[in-house]
């Protein structure tokens, strides 16, 4: 099980703040996750849409496309920061 | 080690340049950035600004940042205050307060550390419009540009 976290823009577009997903095998990385959710429902499918503009966290160490997620862990997703 | 905090409330800046500098002598030089919300986002009048963040990433990461700053130059003492919520122009939304020797280490540290914060902790901004509106602050290139010259050097 994973705990996906979701922040401003993607929050608003994925409809929550947060959700516990019990992701497919083949899931490893961030990007395969991003995947998964974007081609979960339409909602996945707005918030991921432009996955440029997609920030992720792994147990909340700012994260690339490429780490890897493990059973357990905290994903977070969102724009890039606007802070200061 | 610096004092972090993420906080609604609003911050005194003298009181918190007095808590770096109460009982010590070695200290030469204050460098201070206060950053105001600015009542004029492009053409719209701004209501208002939101501050969402990712609480238990957001004093984690600024530490980070702090630590780094610390690592770098010879800081006697360091404050970061980022206040969250909602926000009217004139408020006062961020605090970075550094102490050391002499003052070029405070003052390069200073502007590094508002550099960094802007691109590399949790925070959004949701801009409130007096007609009513919200939307999403997007990230400034020149944000990203301004932090990176600190990778250069």
């Amino acid at each position: 099980m994973l705990k996906i976290l979701y922040f401003a823009a993607l929050r608003e577009r994925m409809g929550r703040n947060e959700e516990d997903v019990d992701a497919p095998a083949n899931v490893a990385t961030v990007a395969d996750l991003i995947v998964h959710l974007r081609d979960r429902d339409p909602a996945g499918a707005a918030a991921f849409a432009q996955p440029s503009l997609v920030r992720a966290a792994v147990n909340q160490e700012f994260s690339n496309l490429h780490s890897a997620i493990r059973d357990g862990d905290e994903i977070a997703f969102f724009p890039p920061v606007t802070g200061g | 080690m610096a004092t972090i905090r993420v906080q609604p409330e609003a911050f005194d800046v003298g009181r918190e340049i007095a808590a770096l500098t109460a009982n010590r002598i070695d200290i030469g030089g204050i460098g201070c950035f206060v950053g105001i919300v600015r009542g004029t986002a492009d053409q719209d009048r701004l209501a208002a600004l939101t501050l969402e963040h990712y609480p238990a990433m957001t004093e984690r990461s600024l530490a980070g940042i702090a630590s780094t700053a610390e690592a770098r130059w010879q800081l006697l003492g360091c404050t970061v205050i980022h206040r969250v919520g909602r926000l009217v122009p004139g408020e006062p939304i961020v605090l970075v307060v550094t102490a050391s020797a002499h003052r070029e280490p405070a003052l390069a540290a200073t502007a590094f550390l508002i550099d960094w914060l802007k691109t590399k902790a949790p925070f959004w901004k949701a801009e409130e419009s007096t007609d009513g509106t919200t939307r999403w602050v997007e990230a400034r290139a020149e944000d990203d540009a301004a932090a990176a010259r600190w990778d250069e050097a």
